[in-house]
């Protein structure tokens, strides 16, 4: 007779050793909890991310973003989960909540649904969901203008192509993503009219090898600045092997590509965590839809590089005053789409619907949708 | 479409199909001898950090091989002993490879992300051959890791069809039972072959942290280990077979960038998708009954072998 029960154990021991080790691996990113030396009462704020933070972009913005919080303000204890799928969110929010977070910062557009699920349910707890659109009492929308920065990068771009060709890896044909090529290009072709942005897509968030393939073939066209909306500093890498040069994304990514890169279009989600902890502590939270601008500090160009010359920062400068003192948008009049037909009438500035909506190209981007 | 834009469009096809070619032949080896193993991903992903902080410590890459060669095989070890030593289902084991795996080399390498690596593999023109109009540009101006790919396709297959080892891994991956009545000692023929494709495996997740990127990404691999799982079937079991797809596999990307910076538009959903498309097809060709022989997929692959049950 076989006795099954023995070698069934040894399967599920090995399993559970398995098991602990992934859990053990997905939880060292940094969970703190505890009470302040004094004994005074925390306060609990919650992350949920879609990435870990070892993405080099993205999910690593808003651990910075936590890192300021925790410096700033004494008083906080945070609580991360890594990793989050959009259909396991609605859980990680709910535990989250259960687990004392006043506040729940959800990261990610497709926690959207499941943020405002769980907060019907947790009245007390304030919720705050990053690039969507649906909010509640207990939920706030945040989103920051990078095409300000955009704008502002593509004025760098414009300068420094040589060949009138600059390349843009992107991820998707999605609205946020082509009002960052549009601003880019309008920066750009301030710039350098004669310039032209060609785009490829990559059809993909996160796969560093394929961004880097999709920047060599851009490269192999004779464009010779390379910009991106993708979550890997793969596109930088690529220029940084041509001896071309480069616009990062998300964060400052000069260290992966110090040849190349000449400024990075950055978030810094940090600012914006402390005031809206800072206002639900003080109980003046109320609910609204956060789209903030330059002045604020959630959008910015990481430090220049040393081939920017005096005289890019300075036009950088010039325009970047226009933006942060609110004289000037990006989005303003005349701006023609590829066809050459005129979109925005020359002196009117696009309201934020249709930037939000935005589904063309301008004038001056090459690639289609 | 001239002369140069299919040189290029070629010549990306190689180095983005080696990490997949890599991985499948590992995989081919694994199957061929009875066990499936989806920890690909996983074994890979530790390849590649482990490769990774191996050479940037050494300083050079050749340890970075070495090192995730040795932490694939251990990976893959954990599945021999879960699926052959205890016949536990090769499905489940597998996908718990790839979690673990995927766990473990975001915390093995979380010091190491985004760091630059100083000392990655570089292109080497072979002499003579890198002269070759057409295919010299496409083939032989790759760096060692490629070069090294080409000589294990060709050793692979004769190593299947041509030697005595290659028939009793063969015959452990068609009828286990058969194979241990004739003496060939089935679980230490599987061991060695799972170990041998999980150090492969290994080799085709350094190959992108060593040379493709070069630098550890949490994740980098995305992806691949299961495309290279798909080109088993669609390589038929057959190493030949499975470079010219992991070059399919590889290129079709390729392609698609390069056709948009030419104004051609073709979704690149479509293209995307075309590899898998593939894949399907051969599926249904393979498993008509009568092709299964011909085509030679092990008939034994995903069942534990028992003595006792003989």
């Amino acid at each position: 007779m076989r006795k099954p029960g023995f070698k069934v154990f040894l399967v599920l021991l090995t399993l559970v050793f398995f098991a602990l080790t992934v859990v053990g691996c997905g939880r060292g990113g940094g969970t703190d909890s505890g009470t302040s030396p004094d004994g005074g009462e925390k306060v609990k704020v919650g992350f949920v991310y879609l990435g870990s933070p070892g993405d080099a972009g993205w999910t690593f913005a808003h651990e910075k973003g936590r890192q300021y919080l925790m410096e700033q303000i004494p008083d906080v204890v945070t609580e991360t989960v890594e990793n989050v799928s959009d259909a396991d969110a609605e859980r990680v929010l709910t535990q989250l909540a259960e687990n004392g977070n006043k506040i729940i910062f959800a990261t990610s557009f497709g926690f959207m649904d499941p943020t405002i699920n769980v907060a019907a349910k947790y009245p007390d707890v304030t919720f705050l969901h990053c690039s969507g659109y649906k909010v509640d009492d207990n939920v706030g929308t945040y989103f920051g203008r990078m095409y300000q920065a955009r704008y502002l990068s593509g004025l760098v771009a414009g300068k420094a192509t040589e060949t009138n060709k600059v390349g843009y890896v992107a991820a998707y044909p999605i609205p946020e993503v082509i009002r960052g090529i549009n601003a880019f290009t309008l920066g750009v072709r301030e710039a350098n009219p004669d310039a032209t942005v060609r785009v490829v897509w990559t059809s993909t968030w996160y796969d560093p090898a394929e961004e880097k393939n999709a920047a060599n073939a851009l490269l192999s066209v004779g464009c010779d600045v390379i910009a991106q909306h993708q979550d890997t500093p793969g596109p930088q890498q690529a220029a940084e092997e041509k001896g071309k040069l480069s616009i990062g994304y998300n964060s400052d990514m000069s260290a992966l590509a110090p040849k190349a890169v000449m400024t990075s279009a950055v978030w810094n989600w940090g600012p914006y965590y402390v005031e809206t902890v800072k206002a639900v502590m003080d109980g003046t939270w109320t609910s609204s839809q956060y789209w903030g601008p330059m002045s604020d500090g959630i959008v910015g160009l990481a430090p220049f590089g040393p081939m920017v010359s005096d005289e890019v920062k300075s036009l950088v400068d010039e325009k970047k005053t226009l933006i942060l003192n609110g004289d000037w948008d990006v989005f303003t009049g005349p701006i023609k789409d590829q066809q050459g037909e005129l979109k925005v009438q020359d002196g009117q500035v696009m309201d934020d619907v249709a930037m939000l909506d935005m589904m063309w190209f301008v004038e001056g981007v090459e690639g289609s949708i | 479409m001239n002369y140069d834009f299919l040189v290029a469009v070629l010549a990306t096809a190689v180095v983005a199909g080696t990490p997949i070619l890599y991985a499948a032949l590992g995989e081919i080896v694994c199957e061929r001898a009875g066990i499936l193993n989806l920890g690909v991903e996983g074994m890979m992903l530790v390849g590649a950090v482990t490769g990774f902080i191996a050479a940037l410590s050494t300083g050079n890459p050749w340890a970075g091989v070495l090192m995730a060669l040795l932490a694939g095989g251990a990976m893959a070890s954990i599945h021999a002993f879960l699926t052959v030593s205890l016949k536990a289902n090769q499905v489940v084991s597998g996908l718990a490879l790839t979690l673990f795996g995927t766990g473990l080399s975001a915390y093995i390498g979380k010091a190491y992300i985004g760091m630059p690596l100083p000392n990655p593999f570089r292109p080497v023109e072979v002499p003579v051959l890198s002269e070759i109009p057409f295919l010299g540009a496409i083939l032989f101006r790759n760096d060692p890791l490629v070069y090294l790919s080409f000589l294990l396709v060709p050793l692979l297959w004769f190593l299947l069809f041509g030697t005595r080892a290659g028939l009793n891994m063969r015959a452990v991956g068609e009828n286990p039972a058969a194979a241990d009545s004739l003496g060939v000692n089935v679980f230490a023929t599987r061991y060695m072959y799972v170990i041998i494709g999980g150090m492969l495996a290994g080799i085709g997740g350094a190959y992108l942290s060593l040379t493709y990127v070069p630098a550890w990404m949490e994740n980098m691999v995305a992806g691949r280990g299961w495309i290279a799982v798909a080109l088993v079937i669609f390589a038929t079991w057959n190493p030949v077979n499975a470079l010219i797809g992991s070059y399919i596999f590889g290129g079709i990307h390729a392609l698609g960038f390069r056709l948009q910076t030419l104004d051609v538009s073709v979704s690149p959903y479509f293209l995307k998708m075309l590899p898998y498309l593939f894949t399907i097809a051969v599926l249904i060709f393979v498993t008509r009954k009568n092709n299964l022989n011909r085509i030679g997929a092990p008939k034994a692959l995903g069942l534990a072998y028992d003595r006792e049950e003989r």
